[in-house]
């Protein structure tokens, strides 16, 4: 059984090498082969999943060792797997959604000429980001977490004639560097002070505090800055709102769904080192909290609904983190939330696409409204997703973020009271941000307008290929909290891996329900009264300081370019200063004399047989008199 | 010799009492080199019986099959033991069994291989009057320019000969890393060697070039001949024999009894130097180490581009195997005398080759330089002394033939109106016309260059380490500068593809048939998979790597 692991990553690795490197004559059936592939990892991902049910909770790790990449003494870079709980949850959700939005692309991407390319790219993907949670150690992690950048690099860029997608794809890319930077310095920490790379050994170190305080909390500090580029934290969150250039099923997979994630995997799957450094936790859960409100007022103040779901993504992973960061009191509760918004935001995307591709492209919201009527399914799906996500009771959000909540207020202290009430604040402004959506999208009166070309938009229902994922994913956003939840399953099914403990609630979990409702209720309320009581305007109005300074993402992008673009330059001319000076004198220095010798030996070989007797003689010669000469020494 | 002991052989031979033994010979054990072999004389004989419209499919099917059935025999000896458990001395004492040999011999029947699938590659050049021609010349024998070419161009001809001497010219370098006397090493030197200097002479295209390549190839080759003979003579005069563990057993002192005939020379250790050094001069110039190189470049320009790829690969697998063997089981006694000289070999080769290669302009003449300095760095694995310095050696082997065989096979694709175009300045820009052509090149130059991820970063790290390991670390800095010192020529041709402006006359890539597309995917399948998973090819070569005495 164990044998199958590798398979789950070969089937989209092979898509996607046969389809990048087929030609045109895989255009007729790139696509169908790309979705095979992708459902092909999912069926074994559900094979596997039933066997490990079969088993003990205790012997749940599967483990497949490939093969060694040259071992030199010390030094063992492997590339072996390890599936156990944490990982197949990924699995499943990666596969699983991974699949649904392969089928939906499908229809989405049917009139664009590069489809197989694009689909080369998503099974590229899948196999990168399965690389990402299956792989038994950091060095092998690493190769997945730089794939599935390059991935959404390629991905975001894919309509690379626009102008602003190929610079959307060069900032994630650039901003990733960071973070990818922090993991690599972290995995060279890693070997320098355990002597490995694999999970096993280097969690086990951590745990006994091995290597002292001050490099584990360097290494799990280098680890957050990596989860930072990757999940569009604060400070590296500025990529992922122009990420949204990408189409839009990339933008549900890949910076919705799973690789916006994959920092909150790498938090809880380090989970002993930050454990071990209870200042690095500090500082997982002031990025989580700030996250989760920045993230969410952004989402407040944008008209394109891409941009908007953006911010809400930004914000949710925001919870995660936190959550994460409360150590064994968070970790469950941030995987399993990080299953719901998988479903949910996913679902949220797809439909967004759905609305996109009824009306033309257009993505301002201001221009939408009233289309209820003319995209039923697309409307309840969405309108589920978004009961899921604001966190209706019975609702998947509100299982998964309820328990965040209490486990911040859980955290005791007042570090526990203030954590607590952010995530409460959060769920406000999540409740009146995705009210506001929902009402400028499909409620209100019409406020289409003809494109500049004269097309008036004819907003109609998808095809089947793109309302079925959405329908599969709606009923996710609506039970899995429940089945998650009830009776402790999830809890049951990951302690094993991320172990578990409750905390000190200051207040019972009731209260905390209850004042969740209660924030529920205001904030939705709040927005139904802006948007719902009256006409949206077409033109955005003027708004406060901060809604204007929320449309400019909160002034991210001026502070990167007054700080770090400018500070950057000066840096760049400096040390440019310096290369041309002094390195470039000595490196030209040393290729012009290097230059020179060739030149002067190459006419030792003058074409003449008879000089080169001599050199062989003269050489034979030499060889001789040193041999003597070695004997005589 | 003394007169007394002349007169002794004539009484001994003339005694009846004295029966000469048959020789026992086995033939399964032999049978690569046999089944090579006698396909070549085969392949005489087709020459001479088949009708001419026929002979180049019989003798290209006939050059594949026998070295794919060699090479199966080669599997089924090593997975009969034959290279570890029941590793031992055949022939009469001539042929080693044995991991090396074994290894070494797979080596140079896939590079033979897929080299043969480039001589028989028949699409490059356009049709010659209706028939389609290969790179070797209509009719060796006319003069370059001379009615007589014409006359035979016009009625077809095609040199067919170029596959059997291909054959003899693999059989004696199967018998070269496995020979156990120095007679059988003369021998097979020559065998492998004159059908080398007949094929180098046989260009289709540019036949006064590749004439005089040849006579240059062969001139130095005989003058390097004649110092190993006379080394072998010397070794003969010190040991009292040509079998390689005889010569080891008097080096180590373990033989003391002196034969009457030899009593002045035998146990002189300047004859052993001396005799040493000549031998190993003929080795050093077979690979190409600096200062025996100067012919390498102009027969590698001068050789038709299929023969040059085959020479560069099969022969330094060949000449190294058969270097390891003779410093590794004749002269392990005497490595402190040995150790110092190849030190500096090795120093010159890799510097040597590495810095006159930047001032190249010619594609074919930069890889000539390349493979000089390639040569200094297999030698810097075979001065470890170590079982890890053997398998190093044979690893990298492996790996540098099979990047050979296929960059050279790239080169034949780049055209233009006289043939192939090997000048640089033709190559600026050949990543835009032809990204896929230009992207496999490059991919064997960064292995060449010994960049992670091809099989060279594999191969040179394993044979830096069996230095570093075996005490050798100046040797390593030194490999390491040479290194760095080649990346840049190596870059160089990849700017030159992808980042230089097409020029307007460039050359075309001609679209070669499956033959020539065999072998450069198999060169590219080998250096990436060498390069992404070379542990289990390692392991091979670690279990390869005790030499039978």
């Amino acid at each position: 059984m164990e044998n199958l692991i590798a398979l789950l990553v070969a089937a989209p690795l092979l898509g996607a090498a046969v389809l990048l490197c087929g030609g045109r004559r895989l255009d007729r059936v790139g696509h169908l082969l790309g979705t095979l592939l992708a459902a092909a990892s999912f069926v074994i991902g559900v094979v596997l999943f039933a066997d490990m049910l079969g088993k003990n909770a205790d012997d749940r790790t599967f483990t497949q060792h490939l093969f060694s990449w040259i071992p030199v003494e010390g030094f063992q870079a492997d590339v072996s797997f390890q599936l156990d709980q944490l990982s197949m949850t990924f699995v499943l959700l990666i596969t699983g959604v991974g699949s649904l939005i392969h089928i939906y692309s499908i229809g989405y991407m049917e009139h664009d000429e590069r489809r197989r390319r694009f689909f080369g790219y998503l099974n590229l993907f899948l196999a990168a980001m399965l690389l990402l949670v299956l792989a038994d150690n950091y060095l092998l992690l690493y190769v997945g977490w730089e794939g599935v950048g390059l991935a959404s690099y390629l991905l975001i860029g894919f309509w690379q004639h626009k102008p602003s997608a190929a610079t959307a794809a060069k900032k994630a890319f650039l901003v990733n560097r960071v973070g990818d930077m922090g993991l690599s310095i972290a995995v060279m920490l890693m070997f320098t002070t355990f002597g490995t790379f694999a999970f096993g050994p280097v969690l086990k170190s951590a745990e006994e505090h091995l290597g002292g305080g001050a490099t584990l909390t360097g290494i799990a500090l280098m680890l957050l800055l990596a989860a930072c580029g990757k999940s569009a934290q604060v400070p590296l969150q500025s990529w992922l709102g122009d990420a949204m250039e990408g189409p839009t099923p990339v933008s549900a997979l890949i910076h919705a769904a799973t690789m916006v994630t994959a920092g909150v995997y790498l938090i809880v799957r380090s989970g002993a080192v930050f454990n071990a450094s209870p200042d690095a936790q500090l500082v997982v859960v002031v990025v989580g909290a700030v996250t989760l409100l920045f993230g969410a007022i952004v989402g407040c103040a944008k008209d394109d609904i891409k941009k908007a779901l953006a911010g809400s993504t930004m914000s949710q992973i925001g919870y995660m983190v936190l959550a994460a960061g409360l150590g064994p009191i968070g970790y469950v509760f941030a995987i399993m939330h990080l299953v719901t918004h998988g479903f949910f935001k996913a679902g949220l995307f797809l439909g967004a696409g759905s609305v996109m591709h009824g009306m033309n492209d257009e993505v301002d919201m201001r221009k939408y409204g009233a289309l209820r009527k003319y995209m039923p399914v697309t409307f309840v799906t969405f309108g589920l997703g978004y009961l899921a996500i604001i966190g209706f009771p019975g609702l998947s959000g509100f299982f998964s973020k309820d328990k965040i909540i209490e486990a911040a207020f859980a955290k005791g202290g007042t570090e526990g009271w203030i954590l607590g009430s952010v995530a409460l604040l959060g769920a406000a402004i999540t409740a009146y941000y995705m009210t506001r959506v929902m009402i400028m999208t499909f409620f209100g009166e019409k406020r289409w307008q003809p494109d500049g070309e004269g097309h008036e938009p004819h907003p109609h229902e998808s095809p089947k290929s793109m309302t079925i994922p959405m329908i599969v994913l709606a009923v996710g956003s609506v039970f899995a909290g429940g089945f998650f939840s009830i009776g402790d399953r999830f809890l049951h099914w990951l302690e094993p891996v991320t172990e578990h403990s409750h905390g000190n609630a200051p207040i019972s979990a009731t209260t905390v329900t209850a004042a969740t409702m209660v924030v529920l209720v205001v904030g939705a309320g709040l927005a139904y009264l802006q948007y719902g009581r009256r006409p949206v305007p077409v033109v955005a109005p003027r708004g406060s300081l901060l809604t204007r300074a929320a449309r400019r993402d909160l002034l991210q992008d001026d502070f990167n370019h007054v700080v770090l673009v400018r500070g950057g330059e000066h840096l760049t001319r400096s040390l440019v200063y310096v290369d041309h000076t002094l390195v470039d004198g000595v490196v030209n220095g040393t290729a012009a004399s290097v230059g020179g010798l060739s030149g002067r030996l190459r006419k030792l070989q003058n074409g003449y047989a008879r000089s080169y007797a001599v050199s062989m003689f003269g050489g034979a010669a030499l060889i001789v008199a040193a041999t003597l000469l070695m004997r005589a020494v | 010799m003394s007169a007394a002991a002349v007169h002794s052989l004539w009484t001994t031979a003339a005694d009846p009492m004295l029966k000469i033994p048959a020789p026992k010979i086995e033939y399964g054990q032999l049978s690569p080199t046999l089944i090579v072999i006698g396909a070549a004389v085969v392949g005489v004989l087709v020459e001479a019986f088949v009708p001419r419209r026929s002979r180049y499919y019989v003798q290209a099917f006939l050059a594949v099959v026998a070295l794919a059935a060699a090479f199966a025999a080669v599997v089924g000896l090593a997975a009969g033991g034959y290279g570890t458990t029941k590793a031992h001395i055949a022939a009469m004492g001539a042929i080693s069994v044995d991991g090396p040999a074994l290894f070494l011999q797979g080596v140079i029947l896939l590079t033979g291989l897929v080299a043969i699938f480039t001589f028989a590659e028949r699409r490059l050049d356009p049709e010659a009057h209706g028939n389609r021609v290969d790179s070797f010349a209509a009719q060796a024998a006319s003069v370059p320019g001379s009615d007589s070419e014409k006359a035979a161009v016009k009625a077809g001809f095609t040199t067919t000969e170029v596959f059997p001497l291909a054959l003899f010219a693999i059989g004696g370098m199967l018998v070269f890393p496995s020979a156990n006397d120095l007679l059988t090493l003369f021998i097979a030197l020559e065998v492998f060697s004159l059908p080398l200097y007949l094929l180098c002479a046989l260009a289709r295209r540019k036949r006064l070039m590749s004439q005089e390549a040849a006579v240059k190839y062969f001139l130095l080759g005989a003058f390097a001949s004649a110092f190993t003979l006379f080394g072998i003579a010397l070794l003969y005069g010190y040991a009292g024999s040509v079998s390689y563990g005889k010569i080891a057993d008097v080096v180590d002192g373990s033989v003391q009894n002196i034969d009457p005939a030899l009593a002045d020379t035998m146990g002189n250790d300047a004859l052993l130097l001396i005799g040493v050094a000549m031998v190993a001069m003929g080795l050093l110039f077979k690979v190409g180490a600096v200062p025996f190189h100067m012919w390498t470049p102009d027969v590698y320009q001068g050789a038709p581009t299929p023969v040059t790829g085959f020479m560069a690969a099969a022969t330094k697998v060949a000449a190294f195997g058969a270097l390891l063997r003779l410093l590794y089981v004749v002269l392990p006694g005497m490595r402190w005398d040995w150790r110092p000289v190849m030190w500096g070999i090795a120093i010159i080769t890799m510097l040597g080759g590495a810095i006159v290669a930047i001032t190249q302009t010619d594609i074919k003449r930069l890889l000539a330089y390349s493979s000089i300095a390639h040569a200094g760095f297999i030698l810097a694995g075979v001065i470890a002394t170590t079982p890890d310095g053997i398998s190093s050696v044979l690893f990298y082997l492996g790996a540098y033939s099979f990047v050979t065989v296929g960059a050279f096979a790239v080169v034949t694709l780049v055209r233009d109106a006289g043939g192939e175009a090997t000048h640089l300045s033709k190559w600026a820009g050949l990543g835009r016309r032809s990204p896929l052509v230009a992207a496999v090149f490059a991919v064997f130059l960064l292995a060449f260059a010994g960049i992670p991820l091809t099989s060279g970063f594999a191969g040179k790290f394993a044979v830096f380490k069996a230095a570093a390991e075996g005490g050798a670390g100046a040797l390593v800095v030194i490999g390491v500068i040479s290194s760095a010192i080649a990346a840049f020529f190596y870059i160089r041709v990849i700017v030159l593809m992808f980042f230089s402006e097409p020029k307007a006359d460039g050359p075309t890539v001609a679209v070669p048939s499956p033959l020539t597309m065999t072998t450069i995917g198999v060169g590219v399948a080998v250096t990436v998979v060498l390069g992404l998973a070379p542990q289990y090819f390692l392991d091979l070569a670690n279990q390869a790597s005790v030499f039978v005495r």
